[in-house]
């Protein structure tokens, strides 16, 4: 049951062949089983869950339920969820009970999900491997000794196990795509100001974007549905209307155009992972799609850009944390000053420290036109080189990341090679444009992911895109054998 | 030494939105603490800033009236610092491109001369909220109901070269912002706040000396004392040969003195970055044009049809036209009295004098400028003399009623009826009969020192209610004989 698609169990549902607290039952049970192997969870909401599947047999009993009514997922623990606690993956906020709702969590509320609990993450979602977690690190279900991933690891992880149908995930320089590549599922990162960010615990407000993680493009396209769309307690969020994004999901693929960056498959990736993308590519010429060699030049200047712009906005955003009015602070501070250094040095791990004093640095008086304003320029370019790209072709696809899931510890005490995992993801939060990891194919066992890119507001194109592919591949049906123990 | 001042004076205005400049709290002075405020005002992990679009309307509003260049596109940079009682760690304000650019004013002192002080600048940003340190015990309390109230920075060029002229500047963008109705002035609630930049140099030199900052400083009357009792400190340094620091200062109005806060040294690196949470504000053509044709008559033109239309003296015109509310209240009383010196001579005498004395706002007055009108039009229609009118008007200011009422409930009418009046003077004559003989036996100089005492006693007799213009030649002639 725990791998059946959202629209079947809708169906179940719907047909009382169960009822939302009993699957809810079922996967708090799967949770207490499996998950002390995983430590994808960082809380349970059990009661909260209970309450909104009950209130979702009602619902359903009243023929008044949405596809999405009593489907039991998972939130990333950054979104603020009101009465339960929002850790962000910190010590600074383990204490912290949001008094409000993110708008993500609230509109899939509104849709009649449940919600199981909240997922861990790498500290403020700065990381790659989910390793920064205050809560400890989340293990990959393929293999419990490598990586899930980052920073949505612990959402990827709780999917591929069947630990919750669907979850949400952020993604700031790859933290959706990156896992779920890792850990065999379907993520996408919708353009910038497509989902709200209200509620979101921000780590750098000009590249963060929330989306949908879960076992199919179809699925993701459910969950879509519910979160996305204009919100007015955002100001980046997009005006540009929603587009249906489950009815142009079976549009034939005759004629679609793909490029492939030739940047994307140069030195430094793993040959095992340039197969399988190279045998997906071949299946979609299958399904009709024409396929051309493009380039986009600037992609070896995404990891410094993004390595200078997401931690001078992480600098600025994680100011608040101070120990003045939520959060840790430190016991018996002698003076003001004290407070905040000790609160702070503290609550915050050392990846978020490394990056507050590096975002700190760039935006220092007689550093800033060297550093953040080159970095922006960088950016325009990136963004320029894909704006290019897009007039080409229809979607872009290469890897998600270099390799496939890595060793535990095998890259903490190596932070650039930890930082270039995300060589092919950064430049797409850069540009803006929306993206995706599926399922393709297993090099050494383990998963790999296909990225797909298109262009702004192109998300139902992705979606239908990968559901064609999942419609001929079974990829995404694979399941880890720890999921099967229970 | 014959030392130059030069100060250049920041001004943060509060404007009256209804609500804060990023959230929906209302804005308000003197609620409970921690009342007045949303998850924004409070910082909270998630928190999103939503601009206030009125706001950006009196932004470019101040605009129009001080003849700048209105920024097109303008855009919210963030100030990081740490204070306890600034929620997010950084204040959102403007950098690179504030929403109002160059422009100027032309500053009138009361001698005549004017001069035109230069404005840098004009940029929206959010207010902090409170640290309170009484009552605590040794801690602070946080009171975050002024979080994220807006605030119009206004920055003028180093071009005042007195107190007096900073003095007249504050009171003239006082005037402006209270005239758009984009602020209600009120310095003591600290609606407007001032910084002072000064330095001293030797007359004549070009460069300018180091120079201090005195911060926050919220009354006209103290904004002068501060800068006198700062050329003072500065120039005993300068004089002695010693060198100014650069540093924040604070004026202590109790003691009239100016103290150290910090120096250059310890100043912060404000890490200025355009704001990520926000867009960049951009403006069409339309909507400022728009904007200029809704802008109110302003205090320099109200001075100017004044004088022309109801034939004022420069002087009154000025003070009428100082502020909005008093122009209003004499423009009001005058269309009923149709005498514009006299409404004039009455709203800068008696009315202001009362005020003054209550230290009332004219806008708190007890008597409406209606009410003040018909009191007016007593006097101008000789049914009271002016001096009578003062007392009506005392009556009026306690709520005794209206000017008519009073008049007639004291039977203060001026008694105009002549027959009366000669029988009352008969009176007065045969009881003085010594005075009456001398008065006709003396010389017309003489005569015209004289028929003071017979005036007072008819007045005194009248219980001051004869009218002097009809009592006058009657008296005259009966004396005459």
């Amino acid at each position: 049951m725990f791998d059946q698609s959202i629209s079947t169990l809708a169906a179940q549902l719907r047909n009382k062949d169960i009822s939302s607290v009993e699957l809810t039952r079922y996967f708090l049970d799967r949770i207490a089983k499996l998950d002390p192997q995983l430590n994808s969870y960082i809380t349970l909401s059990e009661d909260v869950a209970l309450k909104q599947a009950a209130h979702a047999d009602t619902q359903i009993q009243h023929g008044d339920a949405s596809l999405l009514t009593g489907i039991p997922i998972a939130h990333k623990d950054l979104f603020c969820t009101a009465g339960t606690l929002t850790t962000c993956g910190s010590k600074m906020l383990n204490n912290f009970i949001p008094p409000y709702e993110s708008t993500v969590t609230g509109r899939l509320q509104n849709a009649g999900a449940v919600m199981l609990g909240k997922t861990n993450m790498d500290e403020f979602a700065m990381g790659s491997s989910n390793e920064n977690s205050y809560y400890g690190a989340v293990k990959n279900p393929w293999n419990l000794d490598t990586v899930p991933g980052g920073s949505s690891g612990g959402s990827a992880a709780a999917v591929a196990a069947g630990l919750a149908i669907a979850a949400t995930g952020t993604d700031t320089g790859g933290s959706i795509r990156q896992p779920a590549s890792f850990c065999g599922i379907t993520g996408l990162k919708p353009t910038y100001g497509r989902v709200s960010r209200f509620g979101m615990i921000a780590y750098a407000s000009s590249l963060d974007q929330a989306g949908p993680m879960a076992k199919s493009a179809e699925d993701c396209a459910h969950i879509m549905q519910a979160m996305a769309g204009f919100d007015d307690k955002d100001s980046t969020s997009s005006e540009t209307p929603n587009d249906d994004y489950l009815s142009n999901l079976n549009a034939p693929l005759t004629g679609l155009k793909i490029g492939l960056p030739k940047e994307y498959f140069g030195d430094g990736l793993d040959a095992g992972v340039a197969d399988v993308i190279m045998a997906a590519v071949k299946e979609f010429e299958k399904l009709g799609a024409e396929v051309k060699e493009i380039s986009l030049p600037n992609l070896n200047l995404s990891i410094p850009s993004y390595y200078v712009i997401a931690p001078s906005e992480a600098s600025s955003n994680l100011s608040r944390f101070d120990g003045v009015r939520f959060g840790h602070r430190c016991e018996d501070p002698k003076d003001l000053l004290d407070m905040y250094m000790r609160s702070r040095a503290e609550g915050f791990g050392q990846e978020v420290q490394k990056r507050i004093m590096v975002g700190t640095y760039a935006l220092s008086e007689g550093y800033y036109d060297a550093y953040y304003l080159k970095a922006q320029k960088i950016r325009r370019l990136i963004k320029q080189d894909f704006t290019n790209a897009l007039q080409e072709v229809d979607v872009i696809m290469g890897p998600v990341a270099p390799t496939t899931a890595f060793g535990l510890g095998s890259k903490t005490n190596d932070p650039v090679a930890m930082y270039l995992e995300d060589i092919y993801t950064l430049s797409v939060n850069l540009a803006g444009i929306p993206a995706m990891s599926i399922p393709a194919g297993f090099s050494n066992n383990m998963p790999v992911g296909l990225q797909i890119m298109g262009n702004y507001f192109a998300e139902a194109k992705l979606l239908n895109v990968a559901h064609q592919y999942q419609q001929n591949t079974d990829w995404h049906r694979q399941t880890p054998d720890m999921a099967k123990g229970a | 030494m014959n030392w130059e001042v030069v100060i250049g004076l920041e001004i943060h205005t509060q404007l009256s939105t209804k609500s804060k400049l990023f959230s929906g709290a209302a804005v308000g002075f003197g609620a409970e603490p921690n009342t007045q405020t949303t998850l924004v005002d409070l910082g909270m992990p998630g928190a999103l800033p939503v601009f206030n679009k009125e706001a950006l309307r009196m932004a470019v509003m101040f605009g129009h009236a001080i003849n700048a260049e209105i920024g097109m596109t303008s855009v919210f940079a963030r100030k990081n610092y740490f204070y306890p009682d600034l929620p997010k760690g950084y204040q959102t304000s403007q950098m690179d491109h504030p929403i109002v650019g160059k422009g100027y004013l032309d500053v009138t002192l009361d001698d005549g001369t004017t001069s035109r002080i230069g404005i840098t600048r004009a940029h929206l940003e959010e207010d902090a909220g409170k640290s309170l340190h009484e009552d605590f015990h040794g801690m602070t309390g946080i009171d975050l109901n002024r979080s994220s109230t807006p605030l119009l920075e206004i920055v003028s060029e180093p071009d005042i070269r007195s107190a007096k002229e900073a003095v007249a500047y504050v009171k003239m963008i006082h005037s402006i912002v209270t005239y758009l109705g984009i602020c209600d002035g009120n310095m003591a609630e600290g609606s407007m706040r001032c910084d002072i930049n000064l330095s001293l140099r030797p007359k004549g030199q070009e460069e300018y000396g180091t120079r201090t900052e005195i911060k926050n400083v919220n009354s006209f009357r103290f904004i002068e004392k501060a800068i006198y009792t700062e050329i003072e400190r500065q120039s005993d340094i300068l004089e002695d040969g010693g060198k100014i620091v650069q540093e924040t200062r604070l004026y202590d109005p109790e003691k009239n003195e100016t103290r150290s806060m910090r120096s250059k040294e310890d100043a912060n690196d404000y890490r200025y970055f355009p704001c990520p949470d926000l867009l960049p504000i951009e403006l069409t053509e339309d909507y400022v044009e728009e904007i200029r044709q809704t802008l109110p008559e302003l205090p320099s033109q109200k001075a100017v049809r004044f004088q022309s239309e109801y034939k004022l003296s420069e002087y009154d015109a000025n003070v009428l036209s100082s502020s909005r509310a008093m122009a209003d209240y004499f423009e009001t009383a005058n269309s009923q009295v149709k005498d514009a010196k006299l409404t004039a001579n009455w709203v800068m005498g008696e009315l202001s004098k009362t005020l003054n004395q209550e230290q009332l706002d004219i806008a708190q007055s007890t008597v409406s400028a209606e009410a003040f009108g018909e009191l007016l039009i007593r006097i101008k229609d000789n049914t009271i003399n002016g001096k009578t009118a003062k007392d009506v008007f005392q009556a009026m200011w306690l709520g005794e009623g209206s000017a008519d009422q009073i008049i007639d409930a004291k039977g203060l009418k001026q008694v105009t009826d002549t027959g009366a009046i000669e029988s009352m003077i008969q009176t007065i004559m045969d009881a003085n009969q010594a005075q009456v003989e001398q008065y006709r036996a003396a010389d017309e100089d003489k005569q015209k020192k004289m028929i003071g005492f017979f005036v007072g006693q008819v007045m005194k007799a009248s219980q001051g209610k004869a009218n002097p213009g009809i009592v006058n030649p009657i008296l005259a002639k009966m004396l005459k004989g």
